[in-house]
């Protein structure tokens, strides 16, 4: 509070229909800044120097078996990578899993929200035994679909599977990783299409109603153009979310079979091979791949980036 | 929000039947492991869903041993450490994006956002590497410094959108009366936005309690693994035991604050996912 109130500030600031004063204006920014700042050192040097360290490291034969074989390699570990049937066999069941699961959850998480947001009775009962999936440590969901899918343990294997060991078989082990997915996040896609749905005004379905809209027509035609966006934010945050899929993986089938997501085969890789040059280059793959998907989803589908226009709205 | 027709009791029948089919979809897995947990060894294989001989056999197990005490001081420890310090700083940093113009806004959304979407998996082999020169592999600190950056977008996103709520022009007031800008945070906007803190916390706990990538990759023993990863570890109450009913138990256990943050704070659960995502 110290500066000299004459001194006017060099360059106007951009007044947001709030009056210029010059020293609030000041102690607002360096007040902004100084709040921020935390929160953004951590965020940086936790992520930005680790992503720079991994493209170097990924640019150099390093495995921590060898350590003095440590030296310069160019894409020499890209070049392994993708030319390793391994790494596309992973990098196909992941994008199947991240489809097919994103796919199913749209469908039934809009069903979910319709069901949360429109219920009669037991509003709040179905929101809480919702929200239970959502909460739960994956890991130990994944233990429950692991023991109801084991031969005579589970009752899934009993009823369903008769004899076969459905999680030694690549095709069953994909899709009870699915389901094991499906599950666990369905009820975040549909609270994120519960919130696009309390945007759709009522009068706009009335009206629709009254020019003999049926429900179907409805739905199509009036709440999910209204919720789109709320939709395409949410499968935003499904497909990227997906694309990392590994705790399920992990205690389903650890990626025997063919089932090794790409996340897998990097810990694999790191923790088991302690390759970190070949790790990383895999890690800077996979960070290129959802780098895409979202460019995809940003520019190709129009999705808002959550946030990033928060501060001029409202 | 009925379109036309009364409120029959028939609808709410159908309505209660779709709730039955919800609650069926979203506890039998839970149930199963709770059932799996009081099962005896002898039964423990018999594929029922409802378990024939009841025991608390797996649960005493589990507690007798530093297989799992251990693991469980880790992650409520770096999971409560870790909360309050990213909920702090996202504190300050969605205080600053709600309601102060300063230079670097945008910035600061677009990092935390990027960050939000970022594969964890392409961190985990560089700070594999970092953390082992820098003495952090397999300490609390090891973990609760990814945790807290990973939880910052959920924290700082979350939390703007709660400060949005808040009434200006008590701030306002309260800078009238004299009060710095500082002061006008801790003492006006601070209490009045405690309950989206509080839901914050919850989210961000539920986050890091939940984490088994850093967790599995991060940690090589038992003094700073945690539940999820020394899950996968777990052998029975004996090295050649099956470990089913314990691993059973051990994941009851840690399910138990979740399902009492649900079941207490539902509402503000819901209200703390949705506000962060899709307002603006």
């Amino acid at each position: 509070m110290s500066h000299a109130v004459t001194e006017a500030p060099a360059k106007p600031v951009p007044a947001k229909g709030k009056p210029a004063l010059s020293e609030g204006k000041r102690a607002e920014r360096r007040l902004g800044l100084l709040l921020c700042a935390p929160a953004a050192i951590v965020m940086l040097a936790v992520t930005g120097y680790p992503i720079a360290y991994s493209i170097w490291l990924s640019l150099q034969r390093y495995d921590l078996r060898f350590p003095d074989e440590r030296q310069f390699v160019g894409f020499e570990n890209y070049v392994a990578v993708l030319s390793n049937s391994y790494w596309w066999t992973a990098f196909g069941t992941t994008m199947f899993i991240t489809v097919v699961s994103v796919a199913i959850e749209l469908v039934l998480g809009m069903a979910l929200a319709l069901i949360m947001h429109r219920t009669l009775v037991g509003r709040g009962l179905v929101r809480t035994v919702t929200l239970i999936p959502y909460g739960i440590v994956t890991v130990v969901a994944a233990f429950s679909w692991f023991y109801a899918w084991t031969p005579e343990t589970g009752y899934l294997a009993n009823a369903l599977a008769g004899e076969s060991a459905p999680l030694t078989e690549q095709w069953p082990s994909l899709w009870i990783i699915i389901l094991a997915e499906v599950w666990k996040t369905t009820p975040f896609m549909a609270l994120l299409l519960m919130a696009g749905l309390a945007l759709v005004p009522d009068d706009l379905l009335k009206a629709a109603s009254m020019d003999g809209a049926n429900a179907w027509q409805r739905f199509t035609k009036v709440m999910v153009p209204v919720m789109k966006p709320a939709i395409l934010v949410a499968l935003l945050f499904r497909t990227l979310d997906a694309f990392r899929v590994f705790d399920n993986i992990f205690v389903l089938t650890n990626g025997a079979n063919d089932t090794a997501s790409v996340s897998m085969q990097t810990y694999n890789n790191l923790i088991k091979g302690l390759n970190l040059g070949i790790g990383s280059a895999m890690a800077v793959l996979i960070f290129i791949t959802v780098a895409l998907i979202a460019f995809i989803f940003i520019k190709v589908f129009g999705t808002a980036a959550p946030g990033s226009d928060q501060g001029g709205k409202r | 929000m009925a379109i036309g027709g009364a409120v029959t009791t028939g609808r709410k029948a159908r309505w209660a039947l779709v709730d039955i089919i919800v609650v069926v979809y979203a506890l039998v897995p839970v149930l199963w492991i709770v059932s799996l947990s009081f099962k005896t060894k002898e039964t423990l294989a018999d594929g029922n869903f409802i378990p024939r001989e009841w025991t608390f056999q797996n649960y005493a197990d589990i507690f007798a041993t530093d297989e799992f005490i251990r693991p469980l001081i880790n992650s409520l420890g770096i999971s409560i450490i870790a909360t309050l310090i990213a909920v702090v700083l996202g504190m300050m940093a969605a205080y600053a994006i709600a309601r102060l113009d300063f230079p670097g806004k945008k910035a600061l959304v677009g990092v935390s956002l990027l960050i939000a979407m970022f594969p964890q998996i392409s961190l985990v082999t560089p700070l594999f590497n970092i953390e082992r020169q820098l003495g952090l592999f397999d300490t609390w600190p090891g973990l609760i410094l990814p945790y807290i950056t990973f939880a910052l977008p959920l924290a700082i996103y979350t939390l703007s959108a709660f400060f949005r709520e808040i009434p200006w022009e008590l701030e306002k007031a309260a800078k009238m009366d004299g009060a710095t800008p500082g002061q006008a945070f801790w003492k006006v906007i601070a209490p009045l936005a405690a309950p989206g803190v509080f839901t914050t916390a919850i989210l961000v706990f539920i986050f890091c309690w939940n984490d088994f990538l850093f967790a599995i990759s991060l940690t090589s023993t038992e003094a700073s693994r945690t539940v999820p990863a020394a899950l996968s570890f777990f052998t029975g109450a004996s090295q050649f035991e099956d470990p089913t009913g314990t691993i059973s138990a051990a994941a009851v256990v840690i399910t138990i604050p979740i399902i009492i943050f649900v079941l207490f704070f539902q509402r503000r659960i819901v209200a703390g996912l949705t506000s962060g995502a899709v307002k603006g």
